[in-house]
């Protein structure tokens, strides 16, 4: 099971968002495609969670599946999700409404798009504060709206502008201004900066840290670019065919991971210290209606051996903290020597 | 050293904006070279690309292709560059006609310059191409763009770029929207058949870690002017200029020794194009000087394989000429130190 009692480990008390056993299927012709299955993990008040994995790894579906937002052909199938005490999955519409934004926020993948084009950004602001709370005074949200911008870097005259006036850190800036108008305890970025150049993706990410420790929000940050996840993060979980293969502290993710497919996944950001033979990884995730049995890596993993097709790897503490679904593990403390490269067709 | 394509002091302006500004840069035909491209958004390197590739023309300056300039080619001239110069474009998912299977792209150019005299030696050479890329013939052909994934498709054009037997291939952030975990196998193809095939690649791109690892040189663009030239273990291994150290310090690695941005940047983005008078990085520069606000830099040499055009290094020597590539190494014969 890959349930590992989240909740208990980091102590349900503190914990502001816990998911438990959330599987989310997209039912097909071909039968449930497992896009998030059984996945688990808690999050403390201020905790920078990241999410990393692969097009297709289902990190996108649980960010989706936190803000209630999946429709038809995706369902959630199973699991618990108790934002701040309460289950979000059995909220009614009207209060799941009001939970939205005030709650839990979104920092949607590709802000250039997010935005309406014929409306002035302010507006924009107004309007979704004005959703939440139909009573304040005009001047009151007007004076919100300036200290909202300020708050992501841009100058209040902002307010006054259209999109299409803005470029691309601007407007990711002004979704983060909507995104956090209420003061949300958890933040969930998807992507916030793939289509940004390196250093209008590190101002947007500081931006990012900032409001979140003004706030005292919790952060889940999606990407597959380890690099960015592990400068921004806390925490660290692996997704890999809708399941979540390791999670565990940042440092012990980077400096000893222990899934392979993690390993890899460090192993492709190249450094700039030394040139070396370039390492993708080998194959290409798998499509979901048909998965591979048991481990589902197993047939890009250069570790594999006999139990990995045979027997499903269950979640196992192997750190403090650190959580694995590997058969390597308990035999082995550490992941061992990467054994000699296996021909895996690209 | 006999010139491949040379462009000499080329311009672009679209309209009031001036988008590449005294760029000289001569590949070369003796030894095929890797050569990145950086910047940020708006610094002009898909300009840069555009105009190199021929699809726009300068506004001032030339551009040579073997001795020729673009402008005074006979048809014949022109479709010999079309075929020799190919790009390979950013977005896998908007090239592709969604309503033809992916041979279709493979097999268009073939007919188009004549490449292949029966239908059977044309397969053979999409099969070949094919595998250059890493892809196997028979999972590939007959399917639609939207059974393959993004790095697939985009694999696929680079195919595309190989069968007609090009000398250079200009790749306009080709894996940036290739997952990071699939974006080094890909750029590991492109180093191949540099190496293999003997064509030249200029890379633009604003992925410095990814510029270091499979390029020779590289240029780094601000604002349509370059700020640092020369070999990438020069500028990226040790950056002269502010701008080259802001990006430098910017990439995120999965290593928390490095401290990510350690530079702090001022929150001006960048808008507008060059000033006249001035550095153009000078608003946004933690090191600006008066005479940045007043002067233009010229380039200077800081050390045998690299310019910067930053008064920090006014003591330098000037570099002599205006070819960019005059301080650009030689690419490795054999490629680099693996592990």
């Amino acid at each position: 099971m890959a349930t590992a009692n989240a909740s208990s480990r980091s102590g349900a008390a503190t914990a502001v968002l816990t998911v438990e056993d959330l599987s989310v299927h997209y039912d097909t012709h071909a039968g449930p495609a497992k896009a998030a299955d059984r996945v688990s993990f808690a999050l403390q008040p201020g905790e920078r969670l990241g999410l990393i994995g692969e097009s297709g790894s289902g990190k996108t579906t649980v960010a989706m599946a936190l803000m209630r937002l999946l429709r038809p052909p995706a369902r959630i199938a199973g699991g618990k999700v108790t934002l701040d005490g309460r289950e979000l999955l059995s909220l009614n519409e009207e209060d799941l409404r009001q939970a939205r934004l005030r709650d839990i926020a979104l920092v949607p993948q590709g802000a250039m798009s997010s935005l309406n084009p014929v409306m002035r950004v302010g507006d924009q602001i107004v309007d979704a504060i004005r959703a939440h709370s139909r009573g304040d005074n005009r001047n009151d949200i007007s004076g919100r709206v300036a200290e909202l911008l300020r708050s992501v870097g841009l100058d209040p005259a902002v307010a006054q502008r259209y999109p299409h006036e803005l470029s691309g850190g601007m407007k990711q800036r002004a979704v983060m201004a909507i995104s956090t108008c209420l003061a949300p305890k958890v933040i969930i970025a998807d992507e916030p900066t793939s289509a940004l150049d390196v250093v209008v993706q590190r101002q947007i990410m500081q931006t990012l840290g900032r409001l979140q420790d003004g706030l005292g929000a919790a952060v889940v940050l999606i990407g597959h670019d380890m690099g960015l996840i592990a400068q921004f993060s806390d925490t660290i979980g692996v997704m890999y065919a809708g399941k979540i293969v390791e999670i565990g502290p940042v440092r012990q993710i980077i400096e000893a991971p222990k899934h392979p497919y993690t390993r890899l996944l460090i192993d492709s950001i190249p450094g700039i210290k030394k040139k070396q033979k370039l390492r993708g990884i080998p194959g290409l995730p798998p499509r979901l209606v048909n998965l591979p049995e048991c481990c589902s890596f197993h047939p890009r993993c250069p570790y594999a051996f006999g139990e990995c097709k045979t027997v499903t790897p269950r979640q196992q503490e192997v750190a403090p903290d650190q959580r694995v679904a590997c058969h390597l593990y308990p035999e082995h403390d550490r992941l061992p020597e990467r054994p000699a490269a296996t021909e895996v067709p690209a | 050293m006999n010139a491949l394509i040379e462009l000499r002091n080329v311009r672009k302006d679209f309209g009031g904006f001036t988008a590449l500004d005294d760029i000289s840069l001569t590949l070369s035909e003796d030894t095929a070279s890797m050569s990145a491209v950086a910047g940020e958004s708006g610094s002009g390197k898909t300009t840069l690309a555009r105009i190199l590739l021929g699809f726009i023309p300068p506004s001032r300056g030339e551009v040579v292709y073997r001795g020729k300039d673009l402008t005074r080619m006979s048809g014949a001239e022109r479709r010999v560059f079309r075929r020799e110069v190919q790009p390979v474009f950013q977005d896998p998912f908007d090239v592709f006609n969604p309503f033809y299977r992916v041979d279709h792209v493979l097999h268009m150019p073939l007919r188009r310059y004549r490449m292949a005299s029966s239908a059977a030696e044309e397969r053979a050479m999409i099969e070949d191409a094919l595998s250059r890329v890493g892809l196997r013939p028979a999972d590939t052909l007959g399917r639609y763009p939207h059974e393959l994934s993004g790095g697939q498709r985009q694999r696929i054009m680079v195919a595309r770029a190989v069968l007609l037997r090009p000398r250079i291939i200009v790749a306009d952030e080709p894996v940036s929207m290739v997952d990071a975990s699939l974006r080094a196998t890909i750029l590991d193809e492109l180093r191949t058949l540099n190496r293999d095939l003997g064509i030249s690649i200029v890379y633009i791109t604003h992925d410095l870690t990814t510029a270091f690892q499979i390029c020779d040189n590289i240029l780094v663009l601000y604002k349509g002017e370059v700020a640092e030239a020369g070999s990438v273990e020069n500028v990226i291994g040790s950056p002269k200029h502010p701008y080259t150290q802001l990006l430098v310090s910017s990439i995120p690695l999965p290593d928390l020794s490095q401290e990510w941005g350690a530079l702090d940047v001022t929150q001006v983005e960048a808008s507008g194009g060059s000033a006249a008078g001035s550095c153009n990085f000078a608003p946004r520069c933690p090191q600006a000087m008066d005479v940045c606000r007043s002067r233009k830099p010229p380039k200077f040499m800081p050390d045998a394989a690299r310019l910067a055009r930053c008064f920090l290094h006014e003591s330098a020597p000037a570099v002599p000429g205006e070819d960019l590539a005059g301080v650009f190494r030689p690419p490795d014969p054999d490629g680099r130190e693996t592990i």
